[in-house]
């Protein structure tokens, strides 16, 4: 019992106070990309040959963070003068064409269904399909439920099953053994509801572009509201999404 | 022991020429007396090479030693007497179409037609939806009764099928059927441009980036005669480290949830966000996605960057000791883990269980003292094993690992770490050559084999995450058992649905 005191005193508080401050994220985290579009066309040309998601697209000077996955290879080869990633974590969009971007995203709160806002600002209740992919995502939505996070305090929770749930957050490039099950998961879900992409996979079919077993995009098969980039997307990118969209 | 299979270092290249090619029944008696002998599967896959179908076996004993042969349109189940091959043979019928006669339990692997338009060995049609479309095994009698789970589950995680059968509360058969994330990663490194061969490698499994593209990263790094430098040897030492460290503190609170002792499951769950943090430290991504590539890592680990961890590591020490000091003399935690989900160590050795899993049954096994890569020849990696094969051996090998990882990674950054970080490019591969490397990632041995045709393209890329071996010593573990134990015993054994669905 001692034990146990003691170490809820070392352990202290320590839930961040998102959405009011901005909680610190190391230098090296990529987030947002701004495109500086008076780089030298020789410079936008090897970004482009040398990303390995053929996420830039040379003639617009943008770039897709729907194929993104923010390794960060433009950056690095143009040393900053193509491309830099910023540290800004909120950057989920609430339509696809937006993840096509020079860096200046739309305002999220602008975008966002309004009635949403009536049904589900106060509470929300989410069931979480992991359709393929590698885990990461499910991981880093995992964690919102832990104290730093603590997801449950703005009314949000992962729910066990379908019919007590508001809508669906998928995770993976849809595997085409796991669209049968995601398709009826969906069906389950009682009317309104509302499909959120998580992750580079579940958005373009992510690194695993091309492969003859996957969906690329889950909105070819879905009505996604909210679009949540990232290989995986920071923790923080789906608390600001999710918080934005619905409250 | 001497026999027809040539000896191959971890990590070393090997012109295809110089694998021993032996006759089937050669090959077939010298795997199933070195596996009789204690010796253990690292790979057994079969590849097309110019119109020719072919098996090739990578076993270790003290040494990794491989050969190959013809292979024929079925054959003798090595299944039959050696329990290891069990899965592989599974697997190559599924890819290949080859029937091994007399397999003791021949199913699908992933559900996938064969890649070579033969007939279907399960005589399954992939046009309609066949996940679950599937007899599986059951029990008859009055009392018993079947529990179906998945393949969407409760929690977060990932798609599987699992199948209790019961009497009363007691688990007399659990039977798990995978596949549903299967995405043919296999098949992908085949085609795909080079630039995209570390995003493959990374995104098999996330939370076994670091390991899963070691194994890539080092296998062309010897194919294309490239050396790292010394600091990228000790950041990718690092790096597996943080993820072992992040894993295990994360098993760790899972298991302490599943026992309703919530304030370790908190602690550890805010505390596994802190290591994973230090890796985006490091890259810039929780998951170390985008720091190991062929040639060494993107990322240096700068003055600023190692005292931030040293500061980081200090502050977290403390607190994860004291953690598991909390966990560990809970008598109630005790009395819920120990004799719970038991595996003795002849079912482990029989079925070749490889990582903490097999160490919790007193396997030693790890690649890191065996096979040491990277920075590990110049560490003392201890033996960790434990002797009673239940959760509580499965939870105590975490404890000891994750003490030990804190202190590898302090004795690593105690000293200034330089390296010239590389980027994307890669050299082309030489032709006609084969290479398999291993790594103790947090899992256990995971294992990647490449063969490339004359042309130096990409014949043949093989992956094994270690949950290959582990799936079925999680189902033997629930023999038995209160069907209630479930949750626990299968964060015990926490295995990859990614890794093995590839």
């Amino acid at each position: 019992m001692f034990t146990t005191l003691k170490n809820r005193f070392e352990q202290g508080y320590r839930t961040c106070n998102y959405p009011q401050e901005k909680p610190a994220v190391f230098s090296r985290y990529r987030g947002r990309p701004i495109v500086q579009k008076d780089a030298p066309p020789e410079v936008i040309q090897a970004c482009a040959a040398a990303c390995p998601q053929e996420a830039i697209d040379t003639s617009a000077k943008k770039i897709d963070m729907g194929r993104c996955i923010f390794c960060g290879t433009c950056e690095q080869i143009s040393q900053g003068r193509f491309v830099r990633f910023t540290g800004d974590f909120e950057i989920a969009t609430a339509q696809k064409d937006h993840l096509i971007t020079d860096g200046y995203l739309p305002a999220l709160a602008e975008h966002s269904k309004q009635h949403f806002k009536g049904l589900f600002g106060k509470s929300l209740q989410l069931r979480q399909v992991s359709a393929g992919g590698c885990n990461a995502c499910e991981a880093d939505l995992n964690v919102l439920a832990t104290p730093f996070f603590d997801l449950a305090r703005f009314g949000i929770n992962f729910v066990a099953s379908p019919r007590h749930s508001d809508g669906i957050v998928v995770t993976g490039p849809v595997s085409r053994n796991m669209r049968t099950a995601l398709l009826k998961t969906y069906e389950a879900i009682p009317e309104p509801k509302v499909v959120i992409a998580v992750g580079s996979c579940t958005l373009t079919g992510g690194p695993f572009v091309g492969s003859p077993e996957i969906t690329e995009g889950l909105d070819t098969i879905l009505p996604v509201d909210l679009f949540i980039p990232g290989c995986p997307p920071h923790p923080l990118t789906n608390l600001h999404a999710l918080l934005t969209f619905f409250k | 022991m001497k026999n027809a299979f040539l000896n191959v270092l971890n990590g070393e290249t090997l012109d295809l020429e110089r694998i021993p090619h032996l006759s089937f029944n050669n090959i077939r008696n010298t795997c199933l007396d070195i596996i009789k002998a204690g010796g253990k599967v690292v790979q057994f896959f079969a590849y097309e090479n110019e119109e020719d179908i072919k098996l090739i076996a990578v076993l270790r004993t003290d040494k990794l030693m491989v050969a190959t042969c013809y292979a024929p349109d079925t054959y003798p189940a090595f299944s039959k007497t050696s329990e290891p091959f069990h899965m592989f043979e599974r697997e190559i019928a599924e890819q290949f179409g080859i029937r091994p006669q007399g397999h003791p339990w021949l199913k699908m692997v992933r559900y996938h037609p064969n890649y070579r338009n033969r007939p279907d060995v399960f005589g399954n049609d992939y046009t309609q939806d066949i996940p679950g479309n599937y007899d599986y095994y059951q029990v008859a009698g009055d009392e018993i009764h079947e529990v179906a789970v998945g393949p969407v589950h409760a929690g977060v995680i990932e798609p599987g099928h699992f199948r209790f059968n019961c009497i009363g509360e007691r688990v007399l058969h659990l039977e798990i059927q995978l596949g549903y994330q299967h995405r043919a990663v296999e098949n992908m490194f085949h085609d795909v441009a080079a630039k995209r061969l570390p995003i493959l490698a990374e995104n098999i499994a996330g939370d076994t980036t670091i390991g899963h593209c070691l194994c890539m990263a080092q296998a062309i790094e010897s194919l294309t005669q490239v050396q790292p430098d010394k600091g990228a040897h000790i950041i990718r030492t690092i790096a597996l480290e943080l993820e072992r460290l992040a894993n295990h503190i994360g098993d760790l609170g899972a298991l302490s949830g599943d026992v309703a002792f919530l304030p370790p499951a908190n602690y550890f769950g805010r505390i596994r966000g802190d290591f994973l943090n230090l890796m985006l430290l490091i890259c810039g991504n929780r998951f170390g996605k985008g720091l190991v590539r062929p040639g060494g890592v993107r990322f240096d680990l700068n003055d600023d960057v190692r005292k931030t961890l040293d500061n980081r590591l200090k502050e977290l020490k403390p607190q994860v000791k004291h953690v598991l000091d909390l966990l560990f003399s809970a008598s109630t935690v005790r009395a819920r883990f120990e004799d719970c989900g038991a595996v003795s160590n002849y079912d482990a050795e029989q079925l070749g269980l490889v990582g903490p899993a097999g160490r919790a049954s007193g396997i030693p096994y790890d690649v890191r003292r065996c096979f040491p890569t990277e920075h590990y020849l110049h560490l003392n990696i201890p033996e960790n094993k434990k002797t009673a094969g239940d959760v509580y051996s499965r939870a105590k090998v975490r404890y000891d690992e994750v003490l030990q990882s804190i202190h590898i990674i302090e004795s690593l950054i105690a000293l200034p770490v330089e390296t010239a970080c590389v980027d994307n490019t890669l050299n082309p591969l030489p032709p006609s050559s084969f290479v398999v490397t291993i790594n103790e990632a947090w899992r256990g041995e995971v294992s990647h084999a490449m063969i490339t045709d004359k042309n130096g393209k990409i014949l043949r890329y093989k992956v094994k995450d270690p949950s290959f071996h582990n799936w079925n010593g999680l189902a033997m573990s629930l023999r038995d058992t209160g069907i209630s134990d479930f949750p626990l015993n299968n964060k015990s054994f926490n295995l990859s649905y990614c890794g093995f669905d590839l």
